[in-house]
């Protein structure tokens, strides 16, 4: 019983910061804070996506930047085109599922091991990366929508209320919107996950062979969850592309798919608040380590300086000595506190092979 | 009565080991018929293949007429055959509830997935235990959560691979009389070693050896029988 009500616990915990950061942040912060927070939050999506994908399909995907730059790229040319943004995000959300989808049919139908599922992603991602890198000369245009190539494209206009092109959402309605997706999206992930296909995709990813054998069609499950991601992530690049106003191929670099997969690791795998709480903090520490650099000859100041280094070497130490990331070890770590571990482990004791009838 | 399950020339080579070849094999509707021979006889592939966990070399497989040699997995799962694999094949991480709704759940919805589940953790007596993660039970409670999924299926014909395997005397008994009562209602094709076993389950038996059939007949035939006795019984009489 207690393993329901603490669950129950933290569902009711995570609703009532993120509402409370939700509401109270514009009122309290300064604006550059906020247009801060709102990039975190936009991520924050992105993380979930990878979340789902990766932590609860087993699906291990390292480009999934390919479909958040999708998202970004897909708003920002249909933006220019239409000028009214409801479509623009129902297309930043449809084309980056389609394109998983796709891909995600040869990748799951072909039988491809999960290696090469990973280095596939990648490649696909780094494709994507030169293709729009090179197209920067006049000729290379949707509709009216310049492609930009490695300038990217700048002054994208800011999404509006469904219908009403006049009502453009300002900075603060931007992080209203990005803290709200991110508490819709981990609800209704929640939900996905306590469903039926939750649970089953979970099995696959425990056993895909036994769920086959119970009847169950791994690769269509896969792909569903694959598609799933895709959208979550295209949206996040739409929301993105509408934070800076810009948006230019390093999107789908590899810097950028390694930042995602590195939140994934050290907030912990096969929780949803893990990702949120390791995309926060390793942006935030990117962050202000970028803002403090300290200056100087001294070779601890160079070391100190080199952002990309230090994030390196956290992941290494997460990898080596958190291995399970921070959400699960804290959980672990709370469940013994609470006594859990200790009255788990006496049951085990009694339930020796004769003990079982 | 057509046959509910068929094998033409079923044959299976890795490379050139010939695991299993050209095996004629046919089981009745509702019959329970057990499968011996010593390790490498291809008892484990023969099943993979009826189970669509590997294609058949050559030959096919018919179950109830239809011709399923290289049908998926999933496919075949769903008309109707089931499997308790010889490595215990379940879903550790996992609690035995999860397990078993996680099967219930293939043809069950909501409030009816979850009694079937209660009433099978009953039937494998694990109802104590329903919390409790599958990794981290003991082998021959494994068993029985496998058992379980499998039953949970529904199906028409269920193939156990040495379910008794590292279970205790007392296990195996029990084993013994959940396969009779599964009988009832179930085809069954059982592999296993233990003779005691055998006697206590079987009519029929088929003996594998080198992945051919060796011998088919009443089990009081099968252990009388001199060349049984000799690439199998004794051998496992020497070891002993
Ligand atoms: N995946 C495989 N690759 C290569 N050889 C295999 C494979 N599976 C089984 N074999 C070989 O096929 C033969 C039959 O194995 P198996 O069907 O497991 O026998 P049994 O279940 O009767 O002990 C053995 O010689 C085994 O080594
Ligand atoms: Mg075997």
């Amino acid at each position: 019983m207690n393993q329901r009500w603490l669950n129950i616990l933290g569902l009711a915990l995570v609703a009532v910061i993120g509402i409370a950061f939700m509401i109270l942040t514009p009122r309290f912060a300064e604006l550059d804070t906020v247009l801060e927070l709102t990039v975190y939050m936009v991520m924050a999506v992105l993380a979930l996506s990878l979340a789902l994908i990766w932590g609860y399909g087993g699906i291990l995907c390292f480009g999934q930047s390919a479909f958040f730059g999708l998202g970004a790229y897909a708003y920002a040319i249909a933006m220019f085109n239409i000028g009214e943004s409801t479509v623009p995000v129902l297309l930043a959300i449809i084309l980056p599922a389609a394109f998983a989808a796709l891909l995600g049919y040869f990748m799951f139908y072909g039988r491809i091991s999960d290696v090469y599922l990973g280095v596939i992603t990648l490649t696909v991602t780094l494709i994507l990366f030169n293709a729009i890198n090179s197209t920067a000369g006049p000729e290379f245009h949707i509709g009216t929508a310049r492609l930009g190539g490695f300038n990217g494209i700048p002054g994208i206009p800011p999404l509006n209320w469904p219908g009403d092109r006049t009502a453009a959402v300002d900075l603060e309605g931007m992080f209203y919107l990005a803290a709200g997706s991110v508490l819709v999206t981990y609800f209704g992930l929640r939900l996905l996950l306590a469903s039926r296909f939750g649970r089953i995709i979970v099995g696959i990813r425990e056993n895909e062979r036994r769920a086959e054998l119970l009847g169950y069609d791994p690769r269509a499950y896969k792909l569903a969850t694959f598609t799933i991601g895709g959208a979550l992530a295209g949206f996040a690049g739409c929301l993105f592309a509408n934070w800076g106003s810009f948006v230019s191929p390093t999107i789908f670099g590899l810097s950028q798919s390694a930042q995602i997969i590195i939140w994934v690791i050290v907030g912990g795998r096969g929780t949803l608040i893990g990702p949120i709480v390791g995309c926060i903090g390793i942006q935030w520490l990117s962050t202000a380590l970028g803002a403090n650099q300290p200056t100087g000859t001294d070779w601890w100041a160079k070391i100190f300086a080199n952002a990309p280094l230090i994030l390196g070497v956290i992941l290494i130490a997460f990898v080596l000595l958190v291995p399970k990331g921070l959400v699960p070890t804290l959980g672990d770590l709370g469940g013994w506190l609470l006594g859990l571990r200790g009255r788990r482990g006496a049951e085990r004791e009694r339930f020796e092979p004769e003990a079982a009838e | 009565m057509a046959p509910l399950l068929q094998t033409r020339d079923l044959s299976k080579h890795f490379g050139g080991v010939h695991a299993v070849r050209n095996v004629n094999f046919t089981l009745d509707e509702g019959e329970l018929r057990c499968l011996i021979g010593p390790n490498g006889a291809g008892k484990s592939t023969f099943f993979k293949m009826l189970t669509g966990q590997l294609e058949p070399s050559q030959g096919q497989v018919l179950f109830r007429g239809q011709d399923i040699s290289s049908a998926h997995a999933h496919q075949i799962a769903r008309l109707g055959i089931g499997i308790k694999t010889q490595v215990p094949n379940v879903f550790d991480g996992l609690s035995v509830r999860e397990n078993v709704w996680l099967a219930a759940s293939r043809l069950h919805r909501g409030e009816k997935a979850r009694r079937l589940v209660d009433e099978m953790l009953e039937r494998i007596g694990l109802t104590q235990v329903a919390g409790r993660l599958v990794g981290q039970l003991a082998h021959g409670q494994r068993q029985w959560v496998e058992l379980g999924l499998v039953l949970s299926t529904d199906p028409e014909l269920i193939l156990l691979d040495e379910p008794a395997a590292g279970m205790t005397h007392e296990e195996v008994n029990k084993t013994a009389e959940l396969v009779r009562e599964i009988n009832r209602t179930k085809a069954l094709i059982v592999v296993e070693h233990d003779m005691q076993f055998i006697r206590m389950i079987a009519k029929k038996v088929t003996v594998f050896n080198q992945g051919s059939v060796l011998v088919e007949d009443q089990v009081e035939n099968i252990m009388r029988n001199p060349l049984v006795r000799d690439i199998y019984l004794g051998k496992q009489a020497a070891a002993a």
